[in-house]
């Protein structure tokens, strides 16, 4: 089977903003600490998911950003998952072992991988699929396309959700979109640089 | 498409620093679990495999500058180092090179021994790209203790799509403060060596090692090579930390991956299984196998022999696995006293020999992930 | 309502992330775990650390814990009895 694919749906989260599709829907004060500012889209959106406050900002993220592409709402539960980020789940790491000093917390620890998104996000959709997690410098659309053909050729899903969740020093840079048989912009490595650079500034 | 191969492969280990050093002492029932202090974690000790800073240097003396490269740049240069010299088909402009870790240089943290970014998985991964100078910009797995094997399925993935015409699989990760603390504030290291699967094991030990292996096509005339046939991964959307208490994203891989390749669990001659020696995860994967009707398949733990070396186990395991099936060779599941888990299993208690074809290779982790792999033996 | 009991629900509430919750809200006998208040197993661990860290006990036995952690109440006659600080 060598079927073209197509990304249908994609979020872009950066710079205090939030595009969906292309689209400004989201916006807010830059100066806002991302706690706060990843509060502030929970709150807009309404969202109503208590765990939202226990997890790390990386995994708060991924979770927010899957919520806005897919309404909420991902019914084929055998979705696959292929994730990505150049810092890892650095942020927490560093948190954590502030807490070795003294009393090394839990809580944090187990944040200290960054495939505990997938599992976030995976327990909030309640999906039982595939799931990868990969480390790149950069944002590098090779790796998705490769990964996420070969399960469609392998006949292991007709639904990718595709992440790049990164968050080092404060900074964060999410690029998120759905794959299917059919949709809209083909998948190809050309048309993932177009929606995730446009709003690169 | 191509069929990939497990071909040339390297074990770094408390145990020995080439494959055949590591068989050979699991064979004769060697531990690299001992009793280490220095950790201010730990006021009586705990129990771990490492390996000494002094010997991994005089080691890689003979191929680079040990002060260039962090402890576990050493030892995965080490593992490839091996596998280059012995295969014949590397080709640095066409060989891939993946890398799998949880941690990597997490042990340099705050320290100012080697330039800061080091910490980045993708810089360490470039500099041991550029010491063999790799032409393929290298790949990171990084998925909780199921990245070793993953890793493998990345690397046959990847050839099929045309991106590497072969592949070296490279799994590393220490036994740092970071993780150490970590799980002691899981309340989760034994403190005795781990006895997986037992009615008294008391949690896990840890291991540092590091792991290598060429992963690609192979038309040369062995008489008898294993095929990496399918991976299938499937998480359990239960808990973050803790297994589900059904097995449920473990029964899901194992059961996809039987449909997805027609195979009937009385094929399978051989299951390694992850085994940590916790509570939960021990348990977890006996409700797993007996859902999937694998309860009289022969089966062990490794963690026994190297305690469990977190981004390098499951690679570890699966070499280990390809080597049973090409010496007709069941391992001891080491440290087992009787079954402590609720649902039967075919524990392997003393070495044995026997014909074997099929495995089945598992691995759980954190984050709720699962993986089933099989590997063959194929004769000509 | 004692001292204790409402410094053990706000360092609860701090310690574990509860955001959306308020002090008046946790009950002295409501059940921490399961039905009540539904903390999870990370949650437990983040006790156990929190009794050691802000009133010097050290538990040998974490099994201890499921009675010690089934309510502000119990936990607050475990302190009371155990405290070192």
């Amino acid at each position: 089977m060598n079927r073209e694919l197509f990304v249908h749906n994609s979020i872009v989260i950066r710079n205090s903003k939030v595009y969906k599709n292309g689209q400004l829907i989201f916006e807010a004060e830059t100066d806002l600490s991302i706690s706060k500012f990843l509060k502030k889209i929970y709150k807009q959106q309404e969202l109503k998911y208590p765990k939202f406050f226990k997890m790390d900002n990386l995994s708060k993220l991924g979770y927010l950003g899957v919520e806005l592409l897919t309404h909420g709402d991902i019914q084929d539960k055998e979705t696959a998952l292929v994730f990505a980020n150049s810092s890892s789940s650095l942020e927490t790491d560093t948190a954590y072992a502030e807490t070795m000093n003294e009393f090394p917390s839990p809580s944090l620890f187990v944040y200290t991988l960054p495939n505990i998104m997938l599992g976030e996000i995976s327990i909030r959709h309640q999906l039982r699929s595939e799931n990868v997690f990969f480390i790149s410098e950069d944002f590098d659309p090779g790796l998705f396309v490769d990964y996420s053909k070969a399960l469609f050729q392998q006949k292991k899903v007709v639904n990718v959700l595709c992440g790049w969740v990164d968050l080092h020093n404060n900074e964060y840079d999410v690029f998120l979109w759905q794959i299917a048989l059919s949709g809209g912009k083909k998948f190809n490595e050309e048309e993932l640089k177009k929606l995730y650079l446009p709003t690169h500034e | 498409m191509s069929r990939n191969y497990l071909l040339n492969d390297s074990i770094i280990s408390p145990l020995g620093f080439n494959t055949a050093v590591n068989i050979e002492a699991i064979r004769n029932s060697e531990s690299a679990l001992k009793l280490h202090h220095y950790s201010k974690f730990f006021e009586n000790g705990y129990y771990a495999g490492l390996i000494e800073s002094d010997l991994i240097d005089r080691k890689f003396n003979t191929i680079g500058d040990p002060t260039l490269f962090t402890k576990l740049e050493k030892l995965m240069i080490l593992a490839i180092h091996q596998v280059i010299e012995e295969a014949t088909s590397v080709d640095l402009n066409n060989t891939g090179l993946i890398i799998s870790t949880t941690k990597g240089n997490i042990d340099q943290l705050g320290k100012n021994e080697f330039p800061t970014d080091r910490i980045y998985l993708w810089k360490m991964a470039q500099v041991i790209a550029d010491f063999f100078e790799f032409k393929q910009k290298p790949i990171v797995v990084s998925n909780a203790c199921i990245s070793g094997a993953l890793a493998i399925k990345t690397a046959n993935d990847f050839i099929q799509a045309g991106r590497f015409s072969n592949a070296i699989v490279v799994g590393g990760d220490l036994v740092s403060e970071f993780v150490l603390s970590g799980f002691q504030s899981f309340q989760a290291i034994s403190p005795e060596p781990c006895r997986p699967f037992s009615n008294d094991r008391k949690g896990v030990s840890l291991g540092e090692a590091a792991a290598a292996i060429l992963i690609g096509p192979d038309d040369s005339e062995t008489k008898q090579k294993v095929e990496y046939i399918d991976a299938v991964t499937a998480n359990d959307a239960n808990h973050i930390s803790g297994p589900s208490r059904t097995g449920e994203g473990l029964y899901q891989s194992i059961s996809r991956l039987l449909k997805n390749n027609n195979i009937s669990t009385t094929q399978i001659d051989y299951l390694s299984a992850h085994g940590t020696a916790t509570i939960y995860n021990d348990e977890m994967e006996s409700i797993a196998f007996n859902r999937a009707g694998l309860e009289s398949v022969p089966v062990n733990s490794l963690k026994g022999y190297y305690g469990h070396t977190l981004g390098t186990s499951a690679l570890i395991e699966s070499i280990l696995t390809k080597h049973s099936l090409l010496n007709n060779e069941l391992i001891a599941s080491y440290n087992f006293t009787e079954l402590g888990v609720s649902k039967n299993l075919n524990i392997i208690q003393n070495n044995e020999n026997k014909d074997l074809n099929l495995a089945l290779k598992t691995a759980s982790g954190f984050g709720g992930c699962n993986l089933a792999m099989f590997l063959k033996k194929e004769r000509i | 309502m004692s001292d204790l009991h409402t410094e053990l629900k706000k360092s609860i509430i701090e310690q574990l992330n509860l955001e959306d919750m308020e002090v008046s809200e946790i009950e002295n006998d409501e059940h921490l775990f399961g039905d009540g208040l539904g903390l999870d197993s990370i949650d437990a661990l983040e006790l156990i650390v929190l009794l050691e860290k802000d009133y010097g006990i050290k538990l040998s036995d974490p099994n201890q814990g499921k009675e010690i952690f089934n309510s502000i109440n119990t936990m607050a006659d475990f302190i009371e009895k155990n405290r070192t600080r």
